[in-house]
């Protein structure tokens, strides 16, 4: 019983983290219906920004800013200087294009940082506190709940409190109209790429230091897992991304901590399955008109 | 407006285009001739050149097996597959257990290479039709999400299954060395030039009438416009698995092929990068054509060639070296990725047709 308990609040952990990066995912989708192949390797870039600037001044934090800038740098500069420029009346070219980058990126890292393993930091203990004789949670997985519960809060916040969320929505919504009426549609949806790459640096900085360490390929896995989460709830839907991170990330620990860290590859491609043959839509598809 | 060529009758009549001049032959004929042409420059080139070319040459014949099954794949029927790196493997581990298998039973002639690969093929095309069934439901996103899934998690089944697989180190390939009629100073890369450019061609012709058929143009209609396709009374579903069984069964034998060649099987050949490779190849040949795949099979085996002998021109320290050895291949393909389907969505043989075209126009030699 202690080992489930520890099993599902290190899922729940684990899940914030894919749940951060599922709500990425979402946020590029419902901008553009583009699914960003790219998260991934731009979420390491972000963090090797974060390694040498912690590199430089010794400071942990220093470096998670840097991360987080770097994140919304590079996912402005991603949609102004090439998704923009792609056809997107075949929905395959922005795949394709996304791939490219990955590809870019991973052979740009390890030229500059190597294709080892570097160690990555935490900011607090990995070590579980125990609570009557119980190992519970670590300092740092509360630090990965708050962080990412604050990024949740506020992009709820901003899209639907503040006149630039609403204007972003509109842009997404109706482009065209919201053109005539003065919304600088171009604009927003640079906008929503940069906030889906930030939310997506940070997701690689909480990840990074729980799994093997930083490498160009260290996100491969959990974008896999990210997607999984992101199509479980629905890639419309920003409180299914949160659902299904939390679901994916709950189900993988109990596969790892039961039957061995080898098959999470296996249990993610099954459960990817299972719901794209069962539920395509995801969890929280509305029923939608069949176009035949 | 695809859909209507779909459903015209296939009559002899129509296979002679007003247009092109001089292509009255039956397709098949007109694909055999090709085919038998390319087999006898191979067949010159593979004395003109030395061992290590030989080689590369037989590579880039694996490699054209599995780049013309996916340009098929996702050319022809519009379906992004980023799982072909998984049915290579799957052909190629497969491969390997059927020589053990057979060396294990003491059958160590080199004809019964020919099962093992007939055995690979059919291994690849099962799993295939398990994820075409799966992918026949999915559209754009959501079937590049599940093909990079199956992608990931090759590596996990090598060691998950380590009594099968034997985990990261792999399986060695028995392979039969050249037959002794051929002479006991024959080298070996020529033989196994000769065995992939037989397999690859045989397999190229296949797919080239198979792309003027009935079943090719149901791809592109499919393709074009689902809708209408349906209208016209093609199956969907059933038009993108077979797609799909095609192209895993020619990756399956590309990946026979590599193992052969390498005569061993490891996962580290087989992981998301290989598969990303073969669709860059694809894209930047130019999507749908296999002569577009051709020139991405090239591209795979020449860059990084190209670049290892660029990086020896300066003088770099070794671990600098290294890294820009291994990924300035890597770095070239993506900035050309972007940048081909950015300004050149018809790749390579895109801009060859193109080429050809406007200079028929200004010389119009040759036309009766």
């Amino acid at each position: 019983m202690d080992r489930f308990l520890f099993l599902t609040l290190d899922g729940l952990s684990r899940g914030a983290v894919y749940a951060a990066f599922a709500l990425a995912l979402v946020l590029i989708w419902r901008a553009g219906r583009i699914v960003n192949f790219a998260q991934g390797a731009m979420a390491v870039a972000a963090a090797y920004v974060a390694y040498s600037v912690t590199a430089a001044t010794g400071s942990y934090w220093l470096g998670f800013a840097a991360a987080l800038l770097a994140g919304l740098l590079l996912g402005a500069i991603v949609d102004v200087a090439v998704m923009r420029l792609v056809d997107h009346r075949s929905p395959l070219n922005p795949v394709i294009v996304a791939l490219g980058l990955v590809l870019l990126i991973q052979a740009v890292l390890g030229m500059v940082y190597g294709n080892e393993y570097l160690p990555a930091q935490t900011p607090f203990s990995r070590t579980a506190l125990t609570v009557g004789g119980t190992a519970v949670l670590s300092p740092y997985d509360l630090f990965v709940f708050a962080t990412v519960g604050v990024v949740g809060a506020a992009l709820v916040w901003v899209f639907t409190r503040t006149a630039i969320g609403l204007r972003m929505r509109a842009a997404a919504f109706a482009p065209e109209v919201s053109r005539l009426l003065g919304v600088n549609v171009g604009g927003m949806l640079t906008l929503g790429w940069a906030l889906a790459s930030g939310v997506g640096a940070l997701a690689a900085m909480l990840v990074i230091p729980t799994g093997l360490g930083l490498h160009p390929h260290a996100m491969d896995l959990v974008f896999v897992s990210a997607f999984t989460a992101a199509v479980l709830g629905g890639l419309d839907s920003p409180p299914g991304a949160v659902v299904g991170g939390l679901g994916v990330g709950l189900l993988l620990s109990y596969v790892s901590g039961y039957a061995g860290g080898d098959l999470i590859p296996l249990a993610v491609l099954a459960l990817l399955l299972t719901v794209l043959l069962l539920r395509p839509g995801g969890l929280f598809a509305p029923v939608t008109a069949r176009r035949v | 407006m695809s859909a209507t060529r779909a459903t015209a009758p296939p009559s002899r009549a129509a296979a002679v285009d007003p247009a092109r001049p001089g292509r009255s032959l039956p397709t098949l004929v007109r694909h055999l001739a090709v085919a038998a042409g390319v087999a006898l420059l191979v067949l010159l080139a593979s004395y003109q050149l030395d061992s290590f070319r030989n080689f590369q040459l037989a590579t880039v014949a694996a490699y054209l097996c599995a780049t013309a099954g996916l340009t098929v794949l996702t050319g022809l029927c519009g379906q992004l597959s980023l799982g072909h790196g998984a049915l290579m493997a799957t052909g190629a581990y497969t491969l390997a257990l059927a020589q053990n298998a057979l060396a294990d039973g003491g059958r160590t002639a080199g004809g019964w290479l020919v099962v093992s690969l007939v055995v690979a093929v059919l291994a690849t095309v099962v799993v295939g039709a398990v994820v075409g069934v799966a992918a026949a439901r999915l559209r754009g996103p959501y079937l590049a999400g599940l093909t990079l899934a199956v992608a990931v998690v090759v590596p996990a089944l090598t060691v998950t299954f380590d009594g099968v697989f034997n985990g990261e180190q792999g399986l060695a390939v028995p392979v039969a060395p050249a037959p002794a009629g051929l002479g006991s100073y024959f080298p070996h890369e020529r033989w196994q030039l000769w065995v992939a450019a037989a397999a690859t061609l045989s397999c190229l012709v296949l797919l080239a009438n198979l792309v003027r058929s009935r079943y090719g143009r149901a791809f592109r209609a499919v393709r074009d416009d689902e809708v209408a396709a349906r209208l016209a009374g093609i199956h969907v579903a059933r038009t993108q698995v077979v797609a799909f069984v095609v192209s895993a069964a020619s990756a399956g034998l590309g990946g026979a092929l590599l193992a052969v060649l390498a005569q061993s099987v490891s996962p580290g050949a087989f992981g998301l990068t290989l598969s990303l490779f073969l669709l860059m190849a694809v894209v930047i040949g130019g999507l749908g054509r296999l002569a577009g795949a051709a020139w991405g099979a090239v591209l795979l085996v020449a860059l990084p060639d190209l670049t290892h002998s660029l990086t020896n021109l300066f003088t770099l320290s070794p671990a600098a070296a290294q890294r820009l050895e291994g990924n300035l291949p890597l770095a070239i393909f993506g900035a050309t990725l972007i940048v081909v389907m950015i300004a050149a969505p018809g790749g390579v043989q895109g801009l060859l047709s193109r080429l050809t075209r406007a200079l028929r126009a200004r010389w119009p030699v040759g036309r009766s």
